[in-house]
């Protein structure tokens, strides 16, 4: 099979995807996730057929422009790609506020140069001037905050999130591309039971989500699991905390997953602030029966296909159970062949 | 109008509706199989056992024998895919019908026709 791209043809053998087809042959094409989630690599076919599964994710007026994945595109015939046009997709942002809300998680304020009409949960995609790009869940509002609140947590050969975390100032400007995904909350069911679990700086979507539904009156039990490796890793405690005082049908639990030392850093705190386990663990634990529920899990990749598998065997129905996997670019480079740890979030 | 075909007699689309949950969390829950199962993509993997039960219900869907050989190749090739595992399956589509109250006549019906996908899957 052959791949057209900027005039030059590159081979792409049988089961290669586009993506790796172009990397092989040199292009320094940007990706991340690999597996069609993150939307880093869209480009456009200009010609050629396209399967449904390089399309899946996007926007119809994406669709019919003929942008696709190309991470997740086996060709099964010749096709011209061309790149992203930046106007289709991108919109300058300006920094507006920055936050350490824990030694290694920044929360900063963004505010786009043309509104952004986003739901609450979904995620952006942010490029920085040299065209390093990665995913962002969002934690903000729209009816209810002014700017884009992202959480950005520093992962230890992450070059967005360290460049986030040790140097980004107010002021200064990104590329948004957005909203994608759809892990957002949907009106129409004010009673019904809502789990959301989330590890790391999965709370963020999650925490949107939980306003979102309180701001739409929902009425159901709304039920948060936040999932950290220690008790610094709840970096909205105080936040979640008001947030269950204010409203009674909000419960927050915060799940500590880390090792003897995370549990002796907990006992300082009165025990009965932390559960010890894996949130999405604790959650199925509390809550076995989920028919009826609608489910939100954000975080760790493994907690996510782990967490998803549970709650649809738990009764929950395949189109109630919304999940936003973060797949690290830097962590998949490193354990591409291997299980992923279970002790990671 | 002639008889009613299978499909319509068991319910058609709705009939596949119900059956595709109950027989999905079967195979889910099954540890002898449950490594051919093991995906991160729940939904595509769902849509085809929905495909899968529709066509053994009679219904619209397009299975020839090549798709079958080609879909469960690499199960057969790197996993093991054996007799054993294809009647674990065949089990639990028997358990859903049996579940759905299908009446035995149609549900024999139903087991012939996936039966007869045995060679194929198994790229025999």
């Amino acid at each position: 099979m052959e791949i057209t791209f900027e005039g030059r043809t590159y081979p792409c053998s049988e089961g290669e995807t586009v993506l790796d087809a172009l990397l092989r042959g040199g292009v320094e094409h940007p990706f991340s996730c690999k597996v069609g989630t993150c939307l880093t690599c869209l480009a456009r076919a200009a010609k050629g057929d396209l399967t449904a599964r390089a399309q899946k994710g996007l926007k119809p007026t994406l669709v019919t422009q003929g942008y696709f994945l190309p991470c997740v595109c086996e060709p099964k015939g010749p096709l011209q790609v061309a790149g992203a046009e930046d106007a289709d997709l991108f919109g300058r942002a300006v920094v507006t506020r920055k936050e350490m809300a824990a030694p290694d998680v920044a929360r900063i304020w963004l505010r786009p140069a043309m509104p952004l009409y986003y739901r609450a949960g979904q995620f952006v995609n942010l490029r920085r001037a040299d065209g390093l790009q990665r995913s962002y869940s969002v934690a903000s509002v729209p009816q209810l905050d002014e700017d884009l609140e992202l959480h950005v947590k520093s992962m230890p050969r992450g070059r967005m999130s360290t460049w986030i975390c040790d140097e980004l100032q107010v002021g200064e400007a990104l590329d948004v591309q957005g909203p994608n995904g759809d892990c957002f909350y949907l009106p129409g069911s004010p009673d019904q039971p809502l789990l959301l679990v989330g590890t790391g700086t999965g709370l963020a979507p999650m925490i949107g989500v939980a306003r979102d539904a309180l701001m739409s009156k929902h009425s159901g039990p709304i039920r948060l699991y936040h999932g950290a490796l220690d008790p610094p890793g709840f970096y909205l405690e105080a936040e979640l905390r008001a947030l269950a005082g204010e409203h009674s049908s909000v419960e927050v639990h915060f799940c500590l997953s880390g090792d003897e030392e995370a549990e002796r850093q907990a006992t300082e705190k009165p025990k009965e602030n932390y559960r010890i386990g894996f949130s999405n663990d604790l959650a199925l634990a509390d809550q076995p029966g989920l028919k009826g529920w609608r489910v939100y899990l954000c975080g760790h990749p493994a907690m996510v296909k782990a967490a998803k598998k549970a709650s649809y065997l738990a009764g929950a129905e395949m189109a109630d159970i919304l999940a936003d996997p973060f797949d690290f670019q830097e962590l998949r480079t490193e354990l591409r062949d291997e299980p992923e740890p279970l002790n990671v979030w | 109008m002639g008889n009613p075909t299978l499909y319509e007699q068991l319910g058609g689309a709705a009939a596949v509706d119900a059956a595709v949950d109950i027989f999905y969390r079967k195979v889910l829950t099954d540890d002898s199989i449950s490594h051919f199962f093991d995906t991160t993509d729940m939904d595509e993997q769902r849509a085809k056992q929905k495909a899968f039960l529709s066509w053994a219900f009679g219904g619209p869907d397009e299975y020839t024998g090549k798709d079958m050989r080609e879909a469960h190749k690499p199960l057969v090739e790197e996993k093991g895919l054996s007799d054993e595992h294809f009647d674990a399956v065949a089990g639990h589509l028997q358990a859903t019908l049996d579940e759905l109250g299908v009446g035995s006549e149609l549900a024999a019906e139903v087991m012939a026709v996936a039966a007869s996908t045995r060679d194929d899957v198994l790229n025999r």
